[in-house]
């Protein structure tokens, strides 16, 4: 969200300005912006608008709903929901912070150390999306499957005890657990999270580094004085990038999960295509939306002063 | 500190950063095995024997071509929706200022910042308030409409980033606007356009979310799986995966190429 670009100012507006500022050509931004301004306007801002007044209709299929300012909808959705609820801001925190120690270096390496591999390994970081995410998800099922290499090798080196005890495994298996899905949402979104930092750190002058050496600044201490403070913004651009589209994610708790791992996304899939209770399902939409809204808004305050002081 | 350990200390982020990559390629190479493999049951999630099947049959399981030609389909007819649309707005808010510049931008924007799945419950409220029937054209408005702010976006960073003086040049040269715009904006504006359509045409076809809500009973690859997921994975799933990567990289491939010779012509 800091490269919003809501308050941007291009550098050649001015001059553009200049030039269009005679006659008929005056007019010709509103026809470039009519069409699709309208099309965002009919398709995306009426639609929210016409779910905020669907979360307080009342009714039902049969008898047709009705505005009542029936706000208890509201309450009624985050009393029964509010385990789904607290449980996608868990999951989506784990895989956000999951994504950024496994995307830095990653992304540290493409921009600071791969020389000519560089565009190499850029494209394998893409290359997972030329195939289906959802055949990929599925994927996981494999890998993490009962039989599998992977949960019989953690189970020999005991960790699936620990991670059960922890409570995010269950029942020395890896598949519908909390685990599972965690580890499918951070495999999702990782790209999300290794493109911006990826930006950031290939921005930083090299000399600059050279430099935090030259004065005697060990490697760590040149990372945490120098590298990871430059990379700030691509840090705090790829957490959004990747915690906004994980909380409100369903397929991985719906393929990977079991029914004790169900995330909001999944309750308002469900209340939409199965219960048919749409007041809930916009009702627990807009919650979402608005839990989301005041967490960014108060992560950006919070990175925002830390990226000045740090 | 012995040599060994101090190399590991050197190339630990090399190291932990080719890890991430395993990590983020796994699921890829497991698809590609699992397209040779010959399940017992419906579900193709346990190795059983090597066979290629599924690829001399790729479409041999009923629905399943249909619903990868409609998701084609409708991945073209959107991108070519939303780059018209959003090329248009992009020069407009990359060129130009006007009252109401900023809440433009807003609008753009918020789509992009916003959970799939709130997007999606919103617009199928729309249909449905509005009694539209959902199918190929509520599946369509619905990715054109989240497309647009990507191609908004990617083309308006480039015509942002364009030098004025050579369009003023041209003007000066007598070229008249629309001259102008043919030889000398468009040219310039096209690698931005191209990532733009592009973009869409990824999102478009592989979307599932915005699709689910609002396709009713039509189904598109991803709702395919999505339903496969459910009643039994045919390993052609997995051919069709593997083959779309194998194509993509092959597209990269001959594009890397062709414009490494082509810059070592000039």
């Amino acid at each position: 969200m800091t490269t919003a670009p809501v308050t941007d100012e291009p550098p050649a507006a001015r001059t553009a300005t200049r030039l269009t500022r005679s006659g008929r050509s005056r007019r010709v931004p509103l026809w470039l912006l009519l069409p699709g301004m309208l099309w965002l306007l009919v398709f995306f801002a009426a639609p929210l608008v016409y779910q905020a007044s669907t979360s307080l209709q009342t009714g039902s299929l049969e008898e047709g709903f009705r505005v009542t300012w029936h706000f208890a909808t509201y309450a009624d959705a985050l009393e029964q929901y509010y385990p789904q609820f607290l449980r996608s801001v868990g999951y989506a925190t784990a895989a956000t912070v999951l994504c950024l120690v496994l995307g830095y270096p990653l992304a540290y390496l493409i921009a600071l150390r791969a020389g000519r591999w560089r565009n190499l390994l850029m494209v394998l970081v893409i290359a997972p999306f030329f195939t289906s995410f959802l055949i990929r998800t599925l994927a996981w099922k494999t890998i993490l499957s009962d039989g599998g290499y992977v949960v019989s090798a953690l189970r020999s080196l005991h960790v699936l005890g620990l991670t059960d005890a922890l409570g995010i495994t269950e029942g020395h298996r890896v598949l519908a657990t909390p685990l599972a899905v965690v580890c499918g949402l951070t495999y999702n979104f990782l790209p999300f999270m290794i493109l911006p930092l990826y930006t950031s750190l290939e921005r930083i002058d090299g000399r600059v580094l050279e430099a935090a050496g030259d004065l005697y600044a060990r490697p760590l201490t040149t990372f945490r004085k120098v590298t990871l403070p430059l990379s700030m913004p691509g840090v705090v651009a790829g957490t959004l990038l990747t915690f906004i589209p994980a909380a409100g994610d369903y397929i991985n708790a719906e393929l990977l999960g079991s029914a004790d791992q169900k995330m909001i996304g999944n309750v308002i899939q469900s209340e939409f295509l199965r219960v048919l209770d749409y007041p809930t399902a916009a009702a627990l939409s807009f919650i979402l939306m608005a839990a989301i809204l005041a967490l960014v808004t108060v992560y950006l305050r919070k990175a925002g002063t830390e990226e000045v002081t740090g | 500190m012995t040599r060994a350990t101090r190399w590991l200390r050197r190339n630990l982020v090399v190291l932990a950063g080719l890890g991430t990559l395993a990590y983020l390629l796994l699921p890829n190479l497991v698809v590609t095995v699992f397209s040779f493999n010959k399940p017992n049951g419906r579900f193709n999630y346990a190795w059983q024997r090597f066979s290629t099947d599924a690829w001399t049959d790729p479409c041999g399981v009923a629905g399943l071509c249909g619903s990868l030609s409609l998701s084609l389909e409708i991945a073209a007819w959107s991108t070519l929706g939303a780059t018209v649309l959003g090329t248009a707005v992009a020069f407009a808010l990359a060129r130009h200022r006007f009252r109401g510049r900023a809440s433009a931008s807003t609008l753009v924007f918020l789509p992009m910042a916003m959970p799939e799945v709130v997007m999606a419950a919103s617009l199928a409220t729309l249909f449905l308030n509005m009694g539209v029937s959902f199918g190929f054209w509520t599946i369509l408005i619905a990715h054109i409409t989240f497309c647009l702010s990507f191609v908004i976006t990617a083309v308006k960073a480039r015509v942002a980033s364009m030098d004025p003086r050579l369009e003023q040049a041209a003007q000066d040269l007598y070229a008249t606007p629309l001259q102008t715009f043919r030889r000398v904006t468009l040219p310039i504006a096209a690698p931005g356009i191209a990532a733009g359509a592009l973009l869409s045409f990824a999102l478009s076809f592989d979307d599932f979310v915005i699709t689910n809500f609002n396709a009713g009973s039509t189904v598109t690859f991803p709702m395919y799986v999505w339903g496969a997921a459910q009643r039994g994975t045919p390993v052609q799933i997995n051919v069709i995966g593997t083959a779309m990567f194998a194509v993509a990289v092959l597209c990269v491939l001959v594009g890397r190429l062709t414009t490494g010779r082509r810059r070592r012509r000039s």
